[in-house]
């Protein structure tokens, strides 16, 4: 077991090298980050004086290291807009992005696991085949799009919800604001959690559906019916019960990709998280800022993976015998 | 039971929020303020946001004349030595005392390596202190222009700001923000609550101002919506009481939304075309061996092709004014007496004939398609324009990053045709012939941004004749000289002076400046 953990944590450490090396040799192509920095009369001398001192006129790989050097010590450089050490910015963005991504895997699964299996219990009842056209929808429109219709429905027209921020926050942590204590920062957070869950509750119903379908004709499921166990029984402990692996892996792994790739979201509903610091990273050529960023979105999958490789162990008995003889 | 109490919850939950303090300001802007030294970025917004806190001598009023603020009156003693009489019983934030050290503090610090306003105040001016009370500007040469950008240069209190440790200003390249960059501490109508970069900024009033207060404001909070269709939105919900920029094609949904409507005027900035004049074979066209736009009657030739008023009508929505001149009309006194070459595609070819391109011929034009309204549509128009008269436009639009690093100096002015916007920091045409219009060397020494290196002697001569000159009548009439010579030679195409749009809530009256600053001191709840 420790021998596959260290060598899962090496891979780990290589594909964040790798993907760290990538994103800065790609960073040569998103322009010039001194323009942003400064005002339209600043001279041409005070410019090269500027990108002197921050090191842009060295060769790449001596960039690349020299941030490598600094990233081993946990420090990612300071943000070329604001003028802040980026592991802070990025820390106090971090609740705000998690809280959203926590709000909208929780919306998926709350409304994803019921219609997936109502749709794969009565496949032609006229309910499921609104969950499924609906379903359709919330996969094939895109993130932006949804979001702007739901500000101009709920936010414009009805008036319910609000249309960007966060609300009122509370402070619970020194590194920890929280929208989910006030009524504002409940309400804020509606729209973008459904926004970027509809995706991901889309994906979780037929998952479950189709499982639901290939289950239901099991053995098990037969020999359960006639030992005579109530419908209840067989539909929610027997069939369900199988379907939730592959569930699991999958649901695991969305959630990477909502905290990572809440970017849109984020920008629509100007969520104050860390995707939206991301775009403006972008546009500014904020280099520290899509460094540190891109990093740790490489984190958080390889944690991930990680993790579920793990289970995997764990879950599955065969694994555990078969590396035991191997 | 648990039923009804959940959609209770609910439902007070839906109900609270939309109630705010009502002479709270929410307001919006597309971009983010960041640092709040004053010192670190020449950006108008940046620089607004920054005026609601921090003073200066001199201000612009609310139709851009200079008028007294902390400088009470000043005289120009002798010609190259100007008074400034500082105002008495002004404090600062924190309660110290504004004087003459906070003055000369401030020209130091202005003027230090790390500020990217250097530009208000020469390195050679000398700052005096005569009294706590007096300051003395001993200029080099004559400067009839000397305060013009100094409503750009906020007074800062030397004792506070050196006992934070914040004399340097943070500037890009600084591995630790100073403490102004996160704190501020100025002698104006409003304080900084709370400063989020990126995320929100809230002030609270300073109710020991020295001015008589115009707003009725308790306090004010700024967030940054970079998303065009959520700041609009925001703003017809009720959510936000003013939000800037509208664009062009919601400025019609935000005037005939009830509650809200469109404050719209024209901009300081001008937008123009300009050509690679200095090369002796363009970078990227298919005519090798000489450069056509060397050719005054090539450069007539594509300013005549193309239909500025369609531009106006199609693509600005009416949202811009036609100029003849790269400056706008209101920093010019005489800009009446230019107009521009009449729309003529006839013209144009017969010219394009003439110079020996009765084919036409091909040529690339560079076009940012995130910095100025419209920018990429306005070069697309430019293309089917030019087309018309045998002209093949080989667009490349691009993020202003790519953009400005490409066609800069820094990217050794790498263009053969561009689009470009300017807006004289100065308020004055001193600026735009320095600046656009004197020759310059491959560096872009002597005048950076005139990318396409035109250059004609002659200007340069009247240039420093007008920085010289201090009898306003002749200076403007070197001006139209120069003006006139750079119309003949077709130095540039002006376009337009984009117009600016603000949406405003119907329950507070705001002042739109036309150069484009929005300033709290004017907002008022009816």
């Amino acid at each position: 077991m420790f021998g596959f953990i260290s060598r899962r944590i090496a891979m780990a450490l290589v594909v964040m090298f790798v993907v760290a090396l990538i994103s800065f040799l790609l960073f040569r192509f998103v322009g010039d980050p001194v323009n942003q920095m400064v005002g339209v009369e600043t001279t041409p001398e005070q410019r090269e004086a500027l990108r002197q001192r921050l090191g842009l006129n060295d060769p790449v790989l001596t960039q690349f290291f020299r941030y490598i050097w600094g990233a081993v010590q946990f420090d990612f450089g300071n943000s070329y807009q604001f003028k802040q050490p980026v592991a802070d910015l990025i820390g106090r963005r971090l609740p705000a992005t998690l809280e959203l991504s926590f709000a909208s895997a929780i919306f998926a699964l709350l409304l994803g696991i019921p219609m997936g299996v109502y749709t794969g219990l009565n496949r032609d009842s006229w309910l499921s085949k609104v969950f499924l056209s609906v379903s359709l929808v919330g996969i094939s429109l895109p993130t932006f799009f949804i979001g702007i219709l739901f500000i101009f429905l709920f936010s414009v027209t009805l008036q319910w919800l609000p249309s960007f921020g966060r609300g009122e926050v509370v402070q619970i942590a020194p590194f920890w604001d929280t929208g989910f204590l006030t009524a504002s920062g409940l309400k804020a957070i509606i729209l973008p959690a459904i926004t970027l869950g509809l995706y991901q509750m889309t994906l979780i119903m037929r998952l479950i559906r189709a499982e639901m379908l290939e289950v239901m004709r099991t053995d098990h499921i037969k020999f359960a019916r006639a030992r005579g166990l109530p419908n209840r029984s067989v539909y929610y402990v027997h069939a369900l019960k199988n379907t939730m692996v592959p569930v699991i892996t999958i649901t695991g792994l969305q959630l990477g990709s909502i905290i990572a790739f809440a970017i849109i979201t984020e920008t629509v509903f100007q969520w104050p998280g860390m995707g939206i610091l991301f775009l403006q990273a972008v546009q500014n050529v904020d280099i520290p800022i899509m460094a540190a960023y891109l990093l740790l979105t490489a984190f958080i999958f390889v944690v991930i993976n990680l993790i579920v490789d793990l289970l995997y162990v764990v879950i599955d008995p065969r694994l555990r015998t078969e590396r035991g003889r191997a | 039971m648990r039923l009804k109490i959940a959609s209770a919850a609910l439902a007070m939950v839906l109900a609270a929020g939309t109630q705010a303090n009502a002479e709270t300001l929410k307001f919006a802007f597309q971009g983010t303020y960041n640092q709040l030294d004053p010192y670190s970025l020449n950006e108008t917004f940046s620089l607004s946001m920054h005026g609601n806190v921090y003073e200066t001598l001199v201000r612009r009023s609310a139709d851009l004349k200079i008028e007294p603020a902390l400088a009470t009156s000043w005289e120009v003693i002798e010609p190259t030595r100007w008074r400034f009489h500082l105002r008495k019983g002004v404090k600062f934030h924190n309660g110290n005392d504004f004087n003459a050290d906070d003055v000369i503090f401030s020209a130091d610090r202005v003027r230090a390596e790390g500020s990217d306003l250097t530009q208000v105040l020469s390195a050679e001016v000398k700052v005096e202190k005569v009294d706590d009370y007096t300051v003395d500007f001993i200029l080099p040469g004559v400067n009839p222009i000397l305060h013009s950008e100094w409503e750009n240069w906020p007074i800062m209190d030397k004792e506070w700001t050196e006992a934070n440790d914040a004399v340097k200003v943070t500037s890009a390249s600084d591995t630790n923000p100073n403490y102004a960059s996160l704190h501020a501490n100025g002698t104006g109508p409003f304080k900084i609550a709370s400063h989020e970069p990126g995320v929100k900024t809230t002030y609270t009033v300073n109710d020991s101002w020295w001015d008589e207060k115009q707003h009725n404001l308790t306090g004010a909070e700024f967030t940054p919506i970079g998303s065009d269709a959520t700041r609009v939105a925001a703003l017809l919900s009720g959510e936000l009481d003013m939000a800037y920029p509208i664009p062009v094609q919601d400025i019609k949904r935000v005037d005939n939304n009830a509650g809200t409507s469109a404050l719209t005027g024209p901009e300081l900035r001008t937008i123009f075309l300009g050509f690679d004049q200095r090369r002796d074979e363009l970078t990227y066209s298919n005519i090798k061996g000489k450069n056509p736009f060397k050719d005054v009657r090539v450069r007539k030739a594509f300013y005549q092709a193309i239909d500025v008023d369609a531009i106006k009508a199609k693509i600005m929505r009416g949202l811009s004014e036609p100029s003849a001149l790269l400056i706008s009309p209101f920093l010019f006194a005489n800009s009446g007496d230019f107009s521009r070459y009449p729309y003529d595609p006839e013209a144009a070819k017969a010219l394009l004939a003439e110079a020996g391109y009765a084919d036409g011929f091909e040529v690339s034009m560079d076009c940012p398609n995130d910095r100025y309204v419209n920018d990429e549509a306005i070069c697309q128009a430019t293309a089917a324009f030019l087309a018309r008269v045998g002209i093949k436009i080989n667009l490349n639009a691009q993020p202003k990053a790519k953009y400005f690093a490409k066609v800069l100096a820094s990217g050794g002015f790498d263009t053969s045709f561009y689009m470009l916007g300017w807006t004289p920091g100065s308020f004055d045409s001193y600026n735009i012939l320095k600046n656009l219009n004197n020759c310059r060397d491959d560096k872009g020494t002597a005048s950076p941004f005139n990318l396409g290196g035109y250059c004609n002697p002659k200007v340069d001569e009247l240039t420093k004749l007008v920085l010289s000159e201090n009898d306003e009548e002749k200076r403007n009439a070197l001006i139209s000289e120069a003006y006139t010579i750079i119309n003949n030679d077709v130095s540039h195409i002006p376009l337009h002076q984009q117009g600016l749009a603000w949406g405003v809530s119907d329950k507070v009256t705001v002042t739109q400046r036309a150069d484009n600053k929005f300033l709290l001191k004017y907002v008022n709840f009816k």
